[in-house]
């Protein structure tokens, strides 16, 4: 009976989707026509914003969360096939932030009542841009080390320090931040989860340019900035099992974008096809990188039937699975070797900066393959996955 | 695409490991290998297995068989990998019958796989020629001749070739080495006058045979399915053997990987375990990666032959790759971090290595099977 009532739950969706996605949101979507979150959204099209405001009222920019707080109050297995019928039918993400990826899961989990309603549902609405601050110059791979203060104030903290890698900062309404709150506590137990608006005064952004010449990675300064108490995410100085929370939503959905970063239309065999060719037998011209893009093209297979069954272990009750914990390295790694492949195959076209002599697939590919080098630090670096997986998974002593 | 398996399946891999764990422990082989017997594995482990129905588990209900699927077979090869357990299991039920199967007339299918089911009647298959696999071999001939067939020719390598009650010899009907077209697969009796059979003392004390052919007159009705029409069935069947091996491949390498594992967190040097040191953490991490990716790929491998999927060539070409680049690394991997003892007879994991370079030659190594995929998938 679920079975069949999950079948009937597809064919409706699939009717809805293709009533109500206007055909211009069934082509794939670039950077410049993504949907941001914010006080002041912006939309690249009329199709666009329809799109949006067709799906934010169904609840489906936040299919799996509650509905009483703006959510499609969907199950695990419906927002599968919401998902997937998406895809089948090409239609884009009508909403981007890392609220809904990251901070509102965490907020459904640690929040009261009263910071779940302030919050969530005017993340589903897309009312608000949320930005991540974890990361300080001093404080990478060792997160636990940071050291923007936050001083109890009686009704209000105080907050002084700085921010590194904080995405699109600039372009922000609220950041939720580690902050110590018991410089005398070990490490991990002085830490807090805070919710700040980006408004309030003493707080100033400034981008910092990548070596693929984007700049959507900014520092973010806090220069006495009164925060609320009731910003508080979680019990006091417990913020550091709430960032873990977090992280692990980081790294899924880094695991899930690693092979998917912004990059050119094409993938790896249709860039050998039409870069480098085939000859009589078939086989591409250029056997060394013939075999790289097979391994490649192997090794891609294999992480996405991994994929799907860590999907599967969950949804038959196999809970006790480690495989979640290889994701982050195996999508991002992978997703590098991907951006370096695509690159080798176009040759010079691959390597190109700006202006006349590229298309726009062939700059994309150059900027996409600068920028995957992020991807393998940011959200805890491989190093680090290796050591989780050598601890936690394999038992191994630590020293 | 099944990637779990269900309770059936998983009872039944439970049962194999306490199986093999009990009686068909790594010391079996050392016994086999001691005794130089060129049968390869001990009758009493087999009968054992046919008790168990194993001999039977993919086969029709039709045909004795239990119908339970290669999800089921891949489950009992894995538990079979991690104890290094030599039977017929690949040679006469996964390849064997899959061909008689495919291409058997309905009397010789009815004649011969009964008696594969019960386990009675074993069969391997001669395919091999040269030093590397190659499924369109030249130099076996198979010639009308009257109202039979004469078949010519030597065999390298035939698994479990030497104690087979039959042989289904893939021979050369027309066409030159190299091509698909012009095979045919005829069945030969083990004892067979004319036949000689020499036994090949391989590193991983498994049993191959040489087996050469001298002029043998045969009825036309050894041929087993079409003159020239070889090559379909055979494809099949070793993209079910691939499949399969690459399961106990990935027993091997995973029951390797958990040993070295335990090693790191005893052996002591400097004062510490070795398995605190960062240099082999991330090593051990990383061969848990390798063998999390192939566990995904030989489940889905698996799951399509049950299927009868459309791409299942692409994905015997895939298992077969991972299996055998992951249990190299695995391999070689545990014996560096073993050290001194891993350089050992004494230690089952130089048996280990010995049975991954084996397995990776037999029915294609990485190489092979990365062009292999290459050419299905359009470049």
């Amino acid at each position: 009976m679920a079975d069949l009532d999950l079948d009937q739950f597809r064919l409706d969706v699939r009717q809805w989707l293709s009533d109500n996605c206007p055909p211009s949101q069934r082509q794939p979507i670039t950077r410049e026509e993504q949907v941001w979150a914010g006080r002041n959204m912006q939309f690249p099209s009329e199709d666009a914003k329809l799109w949006f405001e067709r799906m934010r009222d169904r609840g489906w920019t936040v299919p799996d969360w509650p509905a009483e707080l703006g959510g499609g109050g969907l199950n695990e297995q419906q927002s599968k096939i919401l998902r997937d019928e998406m895809k089948q039918l090409g239609c884009r993400t009508p909403l981007y932030d890392i609220g809904i990826w990251m901070l509102g899961p965490a907020v459904l989990e640690f929040g009261t009542e009263e910071q779940k309603r302030e919050h969530i549902p005017r993340i589903a609405r897309g009312e608000v841009r949320w930005c991540q601050g974890y990361s300080e110059p001093s404080a990478g791979s060792d997160l636990a080390s940071l050291r923007t203060r936050a001083e109890d104030c009686g009704d209000h903290f105080l907050v002084n320090g700085s921010k590194i890698w904080t995405t699109n900062a600039d372009k922000s309404d609220w950041i939720f931040c580690l902050v110590r709150t018991d410089p005398d506590a070990k490490k991990q137990e002085g830490i807090s989860f805070l919710l700040i608006d980006m408004a309030d005064p003493g707080i100033t952004t400034s981008p910092i340019e990548l070596i693929s010449g984007e700049s959507e990675f900014c520092q973010t300064f806090f220069d006495n900035v009164k925060v609320p108490k009731r910003n508080l995410i979680g019990e006091l100085n417990q913020g550091w099992s709430v960032a873990k929370a977090l992280l692990r939503h980081e790294r899924k959905l880094m695991a899930e974008i690693g092979g998917d970063t912004p990059g050119p239309s094409f993938g790896p065999v249709q860039a050998a096809l039409h870069y480098v060719g085939c000859d009589a037998s078939g086989k591409l011209r250029d056997p060394a990188l013939r075999e790289q893009l097979v391994r490649h093209e192997m090794a891609y297979r294999a992480v996405g039937l991994t994929h799907f069954r860590t999907f599967e272990e969950r949804i038959s009750g196999q809970t006790d699975s480690n495989v979640p914990l290889i994701m982050k390295y195996v999508g991002t790694e992978e997703g590098k070797r991907k951006d370096e492949l695509l690159v080798a195959l176009l040759g010079f076209q691959g390597l190109g900066w700006e202006g006349d002599g590229f298309n726009s697939d062939e700059l994309l590919t150059t900027r996409g393959w600068l920028f995957s080098k992020a991807l393998s630090i940011a959200g805890g670096s491989s190093e680090v996955q290796l050591n989780i997986i050598a601890k936690r998974v394999l038992g191994l002593p630590q020293q | 695409m099944a990637l779990v398996l269900n309770e059936e399946q998983r009872y039944l891999k439970e049962t194999a490991r306490e199986f093999f764990r009990t009686q068909m422990p790594v010391d079996v082989l050392r016994q086999l290998r001691a005794g130089k017997c060129p049968v390869g594995y001990r009758n009493e482990d087999w009968q054992k297995m046919n008790e168990l129905g194993w001999a039977g588990i993919v086969l029709p209900e039709e045909y004795g068989g239990l119908d339970f699927g290669y999800m089921g077979l891949g489950a009992i090869l894995e538990e079979g990998g991690r104890t290094l357990a030599p039977s017929p299991l690949l040679s006469s039920v996964v390849m064997g019958a899959t061909l008689i199967l495919q291409a058997g007339s309905a009397q010789q299918r009815e004649q011969l796989l009964p008696a594969i089911a019960s386990g009675e009647l074993t069969v391997a298959v001669a395919l091999e020629e040269g030093h590397h696999h190659d499924p369109y071999p030249g130099n076996t001939n198979l010639v009308a001749d009257g109202d039979g067939f004469v078949l010519s020719g030597t065999k390298s390598f035939v698994a479990d070739g030497f104690a087979a009650d039959k042989l289904i010899v893939v021979a050369r009907s027309a066409g030159s080495a190299g091509q698909a077209e012009g095979l045919s697969l005829v069945l030969v009796d083990g004892d067979q006058a004319g036949l000689t059979k020499q036994p090949r003392c391989f590193a991983d004390s498994r049993a191959a045979a040489s087996i050469s052919f001298d002029d043998i007159r045969l009825p036309a009705s050894a041929l087993l399915g079409d003159l020239r029409g070889g090559t379909p069935p055979l494809e099949l069947a070793l993209d079910c053997a691939r499949i399969c091996l690459g399961a106990e491949m990935f027993g091997g390498a995973l029951e390797c990987f958990e040993r070295t594992v335990d090693y790191l967190k005893e052996r002591e040097q400097f004062g510490v375990k070795i398995g605190s040191f960062q240099a082999l953490q991330h090593r051990a991490s990383l061969m848990y990666i390798e063998l999390q990716l192939t566990k995904s790929v030989v489940l889905d491998a698996l799951s399509a032959i049950d299927e009868k999927r459309a791409d299942l060539p692409q994905l015997a070409s895939l298992a077969k790759a991972l299996c055998n680049d992951v249990f190299e690394l695995v391999t070689s991997e545990a014996v560096q971090m073993h050290g001194g003892i891993g350089v050992t007879d004494e230690l089952d994991i130089g048996l280990f290595l010995k049975r991954s370079r084996m397995a990776t030659q037999q029915l294609g190594s990485s190489g092979f099977h990365r062009d292999r995929y290459a050419t299905l998938c359009g470049y």
